[in-house]
């Protein structure tokens, strides 16, 4: 009897240590972030060029940047990604080519960022011809978070039961009438979210855009999808290795824009979840 | 028997679900204007009977079958025959009520008709009041026809889905234990509307329900491991069966 009051004492402890030991970097660091970062933050450090050898000014021409290859990444990859998605689960036949597919999709979620780079330097840069520009950067950033986007999409897909379809199938509706007319509406929340944390993952990659687009210095806007940019990952990489003399201020604020860019991302698709799993009843 | 018109004729079905057999060698007959009632145990191809006849059998992967299924004389497993025109004409209603939870009773009932093109706004909202009126749901929904149709009570669901089916204007309805998931009084009101759809429309509904077979039913098979044990006036199956399994099944001795 006391024994198992202590036993269950001590788990608890232990699974409260464990817990915490797993929280207090995430805290620190963030708490650090915030500390030196918060007192940069202003107006003007956010929407002014960078000055002095970006020792000063603001980070403007980086936002932007980084904002056109999250709109770019989304463009590209969202579409290929839920249509992919939307044939490997609801047409494909289950046979060793679909079981191949997969496989290399789960691979290629686990190949490092730096190979992505090296991959569309040498297929968009080159090859192509797109040169470093925000064009070759957001493909890349696209095919990276591809392998994202079709995993949840295709979770959030299988998750729609399969009664629905049935239903729908037995009203006469065609298979592509029951994955629009049933099958999304009812997965569309499990994408959103999907979709937001893979793009939030590209936001705060550095590797894949370090030869594809990013600048290290250009203090003007892009005016087109062959212009080379300015991205925050990047910027904060040159501000913190490349640049001597970069006030701390600065180098955490920066940190900070791009930390809380893609915190209010991932925020946004939890509460997309949590609202909609509180709607769900099946 | 012999004289009532045939509304579908299974011959010789056989079904598999990857590669393990199902239904073995059916042959079974049901009638327009009448209700047509399959019992037997758990697990004895009830479902997999009348998910072939409209077809939905094959849609499981690994799902075979074999054999001929006639609607109007006309073999529903023939080459390029039309399924959308099939399940049209045979509509379903599941076990478990199924309203699509992210459409409003009025779409939930509107759902197969809007599948079959444009239809004019007019012409929708008579089919549903219509398919409501007939799932004897009218009434119940008629000021809240926006509202989700995953709000009703179970019971309410199971009509509307009677409702979806029936809006489509199929001409044989198949009920798959429709009643399974229903409270005493949710399924009094579905049998009477049994009682009143048989009017217009060849209905089969699957029971282990034996008392609902027979109130329900004009005429009863009983299956039993894959095959059909007996077919017969549902008086006759309840009170002079001819097959000792099936008199063992009506009397309770197992199932
Ligand atoms: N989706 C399925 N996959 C594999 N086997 C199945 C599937 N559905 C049913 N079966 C099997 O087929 C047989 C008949 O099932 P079913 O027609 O559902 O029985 P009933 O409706 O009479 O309870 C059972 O042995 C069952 O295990
Ligand atoms: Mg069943």
């Amino acid at each position: 009897m006391i024994d198992s009051k202590l036993k269950e004492k001590a788990a608890f402890a232990i699974l409260l240590a464990a817990t915490i030991i797993v929280i207090a970097p995430v805290a620190l660091i963030l708490a650090i972030i915030l500390i030196n970062g918060l007192p940069a933050l202003s107006f003007e450090f956010l929407f002014s060029i960078p000055r002095d050898g970006m020792r000063g000014g603001g980070i403007f021409p980086a936002l932007v940047g980084t904002f056109y290859l999250i709109v770019g990444t989304a463009l590209f990859a969202i579409p290929f990604g839920i249509l992919a998605a939307i044939y490997l689960n609801e047409y494909a036949q289950r046979n060793r080519l679909t079981r191949a597919i997969e496989l290399a999709i789960i691979n290629l979620s686990g190949v490092p960022s730096i190979v992505y780079g090296l991959f569309g330097l040498s297929l968009f840069v080159e090859f192509l011809g797109f040169g470093a520009s925000i064009l070759a950067g957001s493909l890349t950033l696209a095919i990276m978070t591809l392998p994202v986007i079709i995993t949840a999409t295709r979770e959030a897909l299988s998750a729609v039961p399969r009664s629905f379809r049935e239903v729908s199938f037995s009203l006469g509706a065609s298979r592509w009438q029951t994955v629009r007319g049933v099958v999304l509406p009812n997965a569309i929340p499990g994408i959103l979210t999907g979709t937001i944390l893979g793009l939030s993952r590209a936001a705060g990659e550095t590797a894949p855009i370090l030869f594809t687009v990013a600048a290290f210095y250009l203090p003007k806007l892009p005016t087109s999808v062959y212009d080379q940019a300015m991205a925050l990952p990047y910027h904060i990489y040159v501000l913190s290795t490349q640049v001597p003399n970069v006030s701390v201020k600065v180098q955490y604020g920066t940190v900070l824009v791009l930390v809380g860019m893609i915190f209010i991302l991932n925020i946004v698709a939890s509460y997309i979840r949590s609202y909609f799993r509180k709607k769900k009843t099946w | 028997m012999d004289k009532l018109p045939i509304k579908m004729k299974a011959v010789d079905l056989n079904a598999w679900f990857s590669g393990k057999q199902a239904l073995s060698k059916i042959n079974m007959d049901v009638y327009s204007n009448k209700v047509t009632a399959v019992i037997g145990p758990s697990g004895c191809g009830k479902s997999t009977f009348v998910r072939n006849l409209n077809r939905l059998h094959e849609t499981i992967p690994g799902a075979t079958v074999e054999g001929a299924v006639f609607l109007d004389e006309e073999n529903i497993f023939k080459p390029r025959y039309d399924l959308v025109d099939l399940r049209r004409r045979v509509g379903m209603v599941f076990q478990k009520p199924t309203p699509f939870p992210t459409m409003s009773i009025y779409e939930n009932a509107a759902a197969g008709i809007k599948l079959a093109g444009r239809v004019p706004r007019p012409v929708v909202d008579q089919a549903v009041e219509t398919a409501l009126k007939q799932a004897a749901l009218w009434n119940e929904v008629k000021d809240c026809l926006d509202k989700p149709g995953i709000g009703l009570s179970g019971g309410q669901q199971q009509r509307l889905c009677i409702a979806r089916t029936l809006a489509v204007r199929p001409e044989v309805i198949l009920l798959d234990e429709p009643c399974s998931a229903l409270d005493p009084i949710s399924t009094g009101k579905i049998e009477e509307l049994i009682h009143e759809l048989k009017k217009e429309y060849a209905i089969v509904i699957v029971t282990h329900n034996m008392q609902q077979a027979a109130r329900v039913a004009d005429f009863t098979g009983f299956f039993l491991l894959g095959e059909l044990v007996e077919f017969d006036v549902t008086g006759k199956i309840f009170t002079a069966p001819r097959d000792k399994r099936t008199e063992d099944y009506v009397t309770g001795r197992f199932g």
